[in-house]
């Protein structure tokens, strides 16, 4: 397809399970790039060593301080690509990497872990850890609409990609206590459950319908808060979830199954 | 969006007396779930099932028709049943997922389902959502000081409860009778429900509920293609005795009244959180 948009996966530190997500669209990966993107970075997958200019970046683990590359190449990112995602918790959140103190064998001085959003402005976040491969597999897909789109699917791209983008500026930390803050203190719950179903440790438990955190197991993904139907509900999208399936359904050749 | 996009609404009641028993109103739910399990459209379906304490409902996924049938009949109080949606494709390894929830939990289906960062798997796996009529719900502990402090009924004497006609009903196992007005009830709403903008469960792919229909019928909106085509299966198969909508008392009038009033008694709440403070708001989910 003429049309393609470029696409390339950054690796910070991570453990590569967002790129493992990303793969386990199975068919759904192949049509991606035979249609829509071509991947024109990715450490894993492509012999390609200098971070190009892109459309899109899907940037997965958090940058180590003490580490000129990563540094350098977060920096880079920023200035090749039109648009960053921060793939996953680590990139956007920190996630486990919050928790490394350095000691490590063998770069002990690798102590600190920031989110990629600290040192560059970052335009969508994608939460969780790691984030479901159809999650990834929409924003891929809107984003290809976004670009290349006709006008109609460029509004509904824009107003998909919008919750995204404002948690994105909503900061670069995010735990089971933003259910705390913004939802229950908010006067918003109604107690789904949703919360509790998302943690991918478990450490949410619903009791007497509220959302209980074990803080200790927190890992800081960001899932609970942002999969939570009270955190961000964009009527205009999801009212329309039925035709946004099917065409999701379609642009990945499952359409009429 | 009072009333949500549908394809069709009927006035309807199971065909099956024995689910009909204990069912809250027409037994739609339970039917159509016991239809979806024996036809194989659903491997289980997620339901409000008995849980420990009286009245306080623990979700289960329900993978047999006695499952469904013991988790009949409506209890006032919260039930987080999206937290099995995961554990029910991957702990019980269920392919189609059938799920029941107030227009609230259908919301958070449809999110899950556009936005799954933390819902591997799902998207593709919800094979039947049917969602209930909600005007509000109440906390365990304030569904527990209506029945026991205002209905002056024990918990677990309780055998069945009810909205209707302005009030709030406890039936007792001893066939007693205890009401009050609903008005007494409204302190005790969950608060997350006053910024609620939906009554009919509009994202549901059938929603239900008695508001419309008779006594022990139900009034049901057949909303996507997909509650189309199990519902029209399930009518083809003669599980549900139907009535024309047009035909019944006090029929869809009510239903969009009732509604309407709940969407604009919300917003003007969703507005006024705007400035609750002093220069200052609280935050509206919705935009
Ligand atoms: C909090 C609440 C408020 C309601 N308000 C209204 C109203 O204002 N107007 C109206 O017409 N109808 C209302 N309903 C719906 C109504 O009470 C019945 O649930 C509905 O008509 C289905 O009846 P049925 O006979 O078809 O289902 P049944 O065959 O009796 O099955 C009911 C199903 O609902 C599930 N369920 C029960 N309690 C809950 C719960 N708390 N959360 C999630 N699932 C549950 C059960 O597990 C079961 O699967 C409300 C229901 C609830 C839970
Ligand atoms: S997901 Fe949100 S609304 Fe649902 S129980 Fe958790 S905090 Fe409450
Ligand atoms: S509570 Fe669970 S889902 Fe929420 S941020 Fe922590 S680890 Fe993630
Ligand atoms: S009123 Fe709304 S928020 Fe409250 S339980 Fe019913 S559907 Fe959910």
């Amino acid at each position: 397809m003429a049309n393609k948009i470029t696409v390339g996966h950054v690796h910070m530190s991570g453990c590569t399970g967002c790129l493992v997500s990303l793969a386990d669209n199975y068919e759904g990966l192949f049509k991606i790039f035979d249609d829509y993107a071509d991947l024109v970075y990715c450490l894993t997958l492509a012999d390609v060593r200098h971070i190009p200019e892109m459309d899109v970046a899907l940037v997965e683990g958090s940058v180590c301080l003490q580490d000129e590359t990563s540094v350098r190449e977060i920096k880079e990112t920023r200035e090749r690509a039109k648009i960053v995602v921060a793939l996953g918790g680590c990139a956007a959140y920190g996630n486990i990497t919050r928790f490394c103190r350095g000691g490590q064998w063998n770069q002990p001085q690798h102590e600190s872990y920031v989110p990629i959003g600290d040192l560059i402005d970052v335009d969508i976040v994608i939460p969780s850890c790691p984030p479901g491969a159809e999650s990834i597999r929409n924003v891929c897909v809107m984003a290809y609409l976004l670009l290349q789109g006709t006008d109609e699917q460029k509004e509904l791209a824009a107003a998909y990609l919008k919750p995204l983008m404002d948690l994105a500026k909503r900061g670069t930390e995010a735990c089971g206590c933003d259910l705390m803050y913004d939802v229950i203190n908010q006067g918003l719950c109604m107690g789904c459950g949703t919360c509790a179903a998302s943690c991918p440790v478990r450490a949410i438990t619903m009791e007497y319908g509220r959302p209980a955190i074990d803080r200790d197991m927190c890992i800081k993904c960001g899932a609970c808060y942002a999969q939570c139907p009270r955190s961000f509900f964009n009527f205009d999208v999801i009212n329309q979830f039925e035709g946004i399936m099917e065409a999701i359904d379609g642009a990945m050749g499952k359409g009429g199954e | 969006m009072v009333l949500g996009n549908y394809k069709s609404v009927i006035s309807a009641r199971a065909a099956d007396a024995e689910i009909l028993k204990r069912s809250q109103d027409g037994g739609i739910v339970t039917q159509l779930f016991a239809y979806a399990l024996e036809e194989g459209i659903i491997d289980g379906a997620i339901v409000a099932g008995p849980g420990e304490e009286p009245w306080k409902p623990e979700p289960v996924v329900a993978t047999t028709r006695a499952e469904l049938l013991a988790a009949r009949g409506t209890r006032y109080t919260i039930s987080p049943n999206m937290m099995l949606i995961k554990e029910a494709t991957r702990s019980y390894g269920l392919d189609k997922v059938g799920i029941v929830g107030t227009p609230c939990q259908m919301q958070a289906v449809r999110k899950a389902q556009l936005y799954p960062m933390a819902m591997r798997k799902v998207p593709d796996k919800i094979a039947l959502a049917i969602g209930i009529f909600c005007m509000e719900n109440f906390p365990y502990q304030g569904l527990e000081a209506i029945v026991e402090d205002h209905c002056n009924v024990k918990m677990e004497s309780a055998d069945k409860m009810d909205i209707g006609k302005g009030k709030f009903s406890v039936y007792t196992e001893r066939g007693a009778v205890s009401q009050i007005p609903l008005k007494a009830t409204h302190k005790y709403e969950q608060p997350g429900c006053h910024v609620c903008l939906d009554y009919v469960a509009n994202l549901a792919d059938v929603s239900t509920g008695s508001v419309g229909s008779p006594d022990g019928w139900s009034t049901v909106f057949v909303r996507t293609k997909n509650g189309e085509n199990v519902w029209s299966k399930a009518i083809d198969a003669g599980y549900f005795e139907t009535k024309d909508i047009a035909s019944v008392k006090p029929g869809l009038d009510l239903v969009t009244k009732l509604a309407t009033d709940k969407i604009d008694k919300n917003k003007k709440f969703v507005e006024a959180r705007a400035t609750f403070g002093v220069n200052k708001g609280l935050r509206n989910p919705y935009i």
